[in-house]
């Protein structure tokens, strides 16, 4: 156990060493290369690189320069990311054997690696990671920490004020008084509904209990959603002392994090910073020898998407089948094994400490006037810079999709953009000057939801990305209510239908006047949400379904059934490249004479388009 | 107090009243499916769904209270539209083999259908299939009529407290089904049928025999002897329209004797020498420092659970037989052999309140020196099938009695039909033994009543004795824990598997849900039984002049070593599952 005179000393000498991870200007002859360890880089091969990275180092006996494991750094689409403090030198699309030449070029001769330099979208070299476009728009607040600290290392993270925030809540503030600060911060719930989370914290402090509970949800389940997984890979001790925070003001001393067993990083990370709290003292019986008790367990999810909503949630931990309570009652009230329960998401919880180091009126200036703060979004799809972005409410989804993401590849145009996963909608192009905040979302008839922003252009059918959508609420529902249970499935076999081209003009009545009442009837979020892509699509691509449907025709040519591949016989030389290659015998033609495809066989699989020089092989809506 | 406004009338209604019943009180009514009072309100199927005025999306009116200054409405156009869209997804799930299912014309979800005009299944789609679990002896299963109401799975879980079925499955794959979707035959099930009770439709119904005893009818080599369990008396005149708790008696033994049966008695004799051979058996343990308490076995959903989770304190339990298996075992042995039938040329016929019966008559203790004891068990549903099949005109019937020399019963057999029935006739034999003498003491009203655990202690001969009688499985595992805690001073403890006793049995006439919210059931069918008992001129089992004939021809003394041949039987522990 160390008290907070202790911990004050290891911030001290730590920030000291670690003045090169935020300072350029850095007066030391150390250097850290940071690799990122986050899931996508992982799957990269980030371990080799960290790995290949010290041996080297070994062998040249190099001894100021240490090697650094981080969380996300954001900028997935260049992963795997490595980045050279002080001088913050960005380094894209390492390969586990380019390290030698790196610390050959790099470190022992002072020079850079010029082909493995980051190039922003215009094809600009980039040296500096804060000259890439992708940060510019940027202001990360959640993610502070993410792409700056070993998170496997408390010391890091208490050298960046960690637990200063905790210490301050137990020594000057009043359980009211963090109250009044998370309520004037204006900070809403960041897990997908955007409730207030002062109003959620009162609520839990006003009941009077025994035994009360503080949960943090971080079921992440959004087809796409990488934001909480990220910051508890990156930064999991800023989760650990708000929940602690949390702990303090509703009068909680035992806190659980709700985490799907598919994020073994993020919980291998959770386990160890946990571990570490407990060494120090700022987990257990008395957190910093002032006398405050504040336990963390770790309950791993099975990955049911429903997990996700709060009472399902609370269910699981119970060790019950995954479906959701009927509320009311609220948690607050009667919560995990019926006691009272304050249960925030991953990034609700990770704006806690700032909000409280940093007051609530700086929180509350940034965003706008409804949505306070910033909103990380896990940016994919058909966008140059997939990857996580953290920006201020109120940002348009245009300076999102174009600024930061880069634009959309191949020079094909936007087409639509998806938030909120599928309880969310889809935004056209019209609406690319939207501000993204909770309330314009609803009205554009998508929500915020936790931060899933994917990018679709032209080729996209957007009756196909409503029946992908149903597709997942249909194998995520718990089958607890007849209108989700039932309704969706519905849902799906008329999309289906339509996608196969044997849709008609009633289904489309069909399915909206179903899709209307699902949304009234339906138990728990999963279920009144789920009709949204399809209610988004109907209004805003009405007329891909009608095409679907009546002319039998998809514009993206993308659903198989509604589209054919042809051969342009003037452009044709009859190299039979394209009867070679294709793998069902479905082209036949002359060498040297125009080819022909057999309808009845074509499996549109468009390997023949692929493979012609000539670019004589196209897609042509029937 | 609490004031609210339903379809624009002003309602004042008790705090913690849900929306359905300030509406119901109020004279309006609001369709309800998964909805079962005291069982299951989770308002997961959404067909009482109401809107509220400032909320959100619409509310299920089955578990949402009433609030000051509520503006409900039950019936506007939306709300009708969406509870139409809820019964067709609910159809197009759901196997449609209405003419040929055993509950149709008692259907929840017919009754649906004829109240909202269903003229076509808009939303037709894929269906889940499920292979229909017909195993056991007792409880046929078809899920692909289930409605996922989970009526059941509450009975099970939080009225018994067995938790045998459970949801499995996710989304539109979800179904009810066991423990690795074994049959209920290798799980925790005791067949105690009140599951069916709950069902809305026909996905659980009971294993029927009714064309298997037609056949019997049929062969004039058959001598068919059927006997008909004291509750079903008072229940089978439901199945005609005629009101709950009244007594068909004569109109049943009529109906019986018009269908063919070669002899109908009465299983209340039966319940006579039951009494005869538990009281001397309890008597007996008393004295002579025997296995106290000893606990009654006429509930072989009971004895199932007992088998399955006490297999420790089997010694506890009475080794009667219950009061049909007995008669079943007189009437191919004394009945036989005194009328010159060929035994194994009768057919033994029970007509149960009871699922667990079934599985009983199939155990294969039940039988002596090769004879089963009871061939076939029909349910009082089953009788009024065969009743309705035979064309009889039940309600214009006239009384007729049970056939001799077996059909005379007293009052102490009549009320084994309902929870305390059994102690209070085992009383009244057991304390005319223990003091000796002809007691004026006959009602022991300490053990009557709906409680599912009542306590009493009795001074007789000089001894205090304890006695408690509980009734469903959730009570029956509350004195099985105390007296495996060797918590438990009873003398006698007395154990019906279904919770009020036979008379709301697995086997009995099934109530809608808006029947048994309304409706004390168990109630009405109890004080039938007592009325019977009250009217009767013998009240006390030993004095029943058959039996004592039928002891003096052929059996000897009770508890003696013939008594026990054909009247006693014995246990054995099981596995729980047998996966």
């Amino acid at each position: 156990m160390k008290t907070f005179e202790e911990i004050q000393k290891i911030r001290e000498e730590t920030r000291k060493l670690l003045d090169l991870r935020v300072n350029t200007k850095a007066d030391t002859r150390e250097k850290h290369i940071l690799v990122c360890h986050g899931t996508g880089c992982t799957s990269s091969k980030s371990p080799k690189i960290i790995e290949n990275f010290r041996r080297i180092l070994e062998e040249k006996g190099i001894t100021n320069v240490r090697v650094i494991q981080t969380g996300c750094f954001g900028l997935c689409a260049k992963g795997p990311i490595v980045i050279i403090r002080p001088e913050d030198t960005f380094y894209a699309h390492v390969k586990p054997e380019d390290c030698e030449e790196i610390i050959n070029t790099h470190i022992i001769e002072g020079k850079k690696v010029e082909r493995l330099l980051c190039k922003d979208i215009d094809g600009r070299v980039v040296e500096r990671l804060d000259e890439l476009n992708f940060y510019k728009k940027q202001k990360r607040i959640a993610l502070k920490n993410c792409g700056v600290i070993d998170p496997e290392n408390i010391d890091e993270y208490i050298a960046f004020d960690g637990y200063k925030a905790l210490y301050k809540v137990l020594t000057e503030m009043s359980r009211e008084d963090v109250i009044k600060c998370v309520t004037d911060s204006g900070l809403r719930g960041r897990g997908g509904a955007g409730f207030p989370t002062g109003k959620k914290w009162q609520f839990t402090y006003i009941e009077e209990s025994e035994q009360k509970y503080v949960v943090c949800n971080a079921d992440e389940g959004d087809p796409g959603a990488f934001m909480d997984r990220s910051i508890l890979e990156g930064d999991p001790h800023s989760i650990i002392e708000s929940m602690a925070i949390a702990g303090y003001t509703i009068g909680a001393n035992q806190g659980y994090i709700y985490v799907r067993a598919e994020y073994p990083i993020a919980v291998h990370r959770l386990r160890v910073a946990i571990e570490q709290a407990r060494e120090y003292g700022l987990l257990g019986d008395n957190i910093f020898g002032i006398g405050f008790k504040f336990n963390l367990d770790i309950r791993l999810g099975a990955g049911a998407f429903v997990c996700g909503e709060e009472t399902a949630l609370l269910e699981s931990i119970e060790g019950k089948r995954g479906q959701p309570r009927l509320k009311p009652p609220y948690p607050a009230h009667m919560g995990l094994f019926g006691k009272p329960t304050l249960i925030n998401n991953v990034e609700t919880y990770a704006n806690i400490t700032r909000i409280i180091l940093n007051g609530a009126e700086w929180y509350a200036s940034i965003g706008t006037e409804k949505s306070k703060g910033t909103k990380v979004f896990a940016l994919g799809g058909n966008v140059n810079n997939v990857g996580l972005v953290e920006v201020p409410m109120g940002t348009t989804l245009r300076e999102i999709v174009f600024d930061i993401g880069g634009g959309i590849p191949n020079g094909r145009a936007f087409k639509a953009a998806q938030t909120g996963g599928p309880s969310g909608g889809c935004i056209p192009a019209e609406n690319l000057d939207t501000p993204i905040d909770y309330e314009s979302l609803a009205q554009i008839g998508s929500m915020m939801g936790s931060g899933g922003l994917i990018v679709m252009d032209e080729t996209k059918c957007m009756v196909d990305i409503a029946r992908f959508y149903l597709d997942f609420t249909v194998s995520e529902s718990c089958g607890k209510c007849t209108p989700c249970r039932i309704g969706t499935k519905r849902m799906l076999e008329i999309l289906t239908r339509m996608c196969e081209g044997n849709g008609t003009l009633e289904d489309i009545d069909k399915l909206e006047k179903l899709a209307v009442n699902i949304k009234k009837t339906s138990v728990c979020g999963l279920g009144q949400t789920a009709p949204n892509p399809v209610l988004s699509t109907l209004r805003y691509f009405k007329d891909e379904y009608l095409e679907h449907v009546k002319d039998k025709k998809c514009r993206a040519g993308y659903c198989k059934n509604l589209c054919s591949i042809v051969i342009d016989k003037d452009k044709c030389k009859g190299c039979h490249l394209c009867a070679k290659n294709c793998p069902v015998n479905a082209i036949k033609g002359e060498i040297k004479q125009p080819h022909e495809i057999d309808q009845t066989k074509c499996i549109k699989c468009n390997t023949c388009a692929d493979k012609c020089p000539f670019k004589a092989i196209y897609k042509a809506t029937i | 107090m609490v004031n609210l406004i339903i379809d624009g009338k002003p309602i004042k209604v008790e705090e913690h009243t849900t929306i359905l019943e300030a509406a119901r009180q109020n004279g309006i009514d609001i369709p309800t499916l998964c909805f079962l009072k005291g069982v299951n309100a989770m308002g997961d199927c959404r067909m009482c769904i109401v809107e509220i005025e400032g909320r959100r999306g619409f509310v299920p009116s089955c578990i949402q209270t009433a609030e000051e200054g509520m503006v409900v409405r039950t019936n506007s156009p939306e709300i009708l539209e969406a509870r139409k869209i809820i019964l067709d997804l609910i159809l197009s799930n759901h196997h449609q083999d209405c003419l040929t299912c055993t509950r149709n014309g008692n259907c929840e979800l017919q009754d649906l259908c004829v109240k909202f005009n269903v003229k076509k299944i808009e939303y037709k789609g894929e269906m889940t299939e499920h292979e229909i679990d017909d195993k056991s002896p007792a409880i046929v299963r078809d899920f692909n009529k289930c409605l996922l109401c989970r009526r059941c799975v509450a009975t099970c879980k939080n009225v018994q407290k067995i938790g045998a079925i459970d949801c499995t499955e996710r989304g539109f794959n979800s179904c009810v089904s066991t423990t690795y979707d074994s049959s209920l035959n290798d799980v925790d099930c005791t067949f105690c049928g009140q599951c069916i009770e709950a069902c809305p439709c026909g996905a659980l119904k009971e294993k029927e025999y009714t064309d298997d005893v037609w056949e019997k009818l049929k062969d004039p080599d058959v001598y068919t002897v059927v006997q008909t369990a004291p509750a079903v008396r008072v229940a089978i005149g439901e199945e005609f329209g005629m009101p709950i708790g009244t007594n068909a008696k004569g109109k049943m033994v009529t109906a019986l004797k018009n269908i063919g049966f070669d002899k109908v008695f009465d299983t209340n004799t039966g319940a006579d020498f039951t009494i005869m051979e538990e009281a001397t058996e309890f008597v007996e343990r008393l004295q002579n420092g025997g296995t106290l308490p000893m606990i009654t076995s006429c509930s072989p959903g009971w004895v199932r659970f007992a088998e399955k989770n006490y297999p420790d304190l089997l010694g506890h339990l009475s080794s009667c037989k219950s009061p049909h298996q007995m008669f079943g075992a007189i009437i191919k042995s004394y009945f036989a052999q005194k009328y010159e039938i060929p035994a194994e040329k009768i057919c033994v016929v029970s007509v149960m309140p009871c699922i667990a019966k079934k599985y009983e008559a199939s155990r294969e203790e039940m039988e002596v020196d090769g004879l089963r004891d009871v061939d076939y068990v029909i349910t009082t549903r089953e009788l009024a099938r065969m009743i309705k099949q035979a064309n009889i005109d039940f309600v214009n019937l006239e009384d007729g009695n049970f056939d001799d020399p077996m059909g005379e019963a007293t009052g102490a057999g009549a009320i084994f039909g309902t929870t305390g029935g059994v102690m209070e006739a085992a009383l009244r034999t057991a304390a005319d033994v223990l003091e000796g003498k002809d007691l004026q003491k006959i009602e022991y009203e300490q053990v009557r009543g709906e409680k599912g655990i009542k306590e009493a202690t009795l001074n007789i001969a000089g001894k205090e004795l304890k006695i408690v009688v509980a009734s469903g499985l959730a009570n029956a595992r509350k004195i099985m824990d105390q007296i495996k805690a060797g918590k438990a001073d009873y003398h006698f403890v007395e154990i019906m598997a279904c919770p009020g006793g036979c008379v709301v049995g697995g086997g009995q006439p099934i109530k809608n849900s808006k029947t048994r919210a309304t409706v004390d059931v168990r109630k009405l069918r109890a004080d039938a039984l007592y009325s019977i008992d009250e009217a009767s001129t013998i009240r006390k089992s030993h004095e029943n002049p058959a039996l004592k004939q039928i002891y003096k021809e052929f059996f000897g003394k009770p508890g003696e070593e013939k008594a026990h041949k054909y009247l006693h039987t014995h246990y054995t522990p099981k596995a729980k599952y047998n996966i």
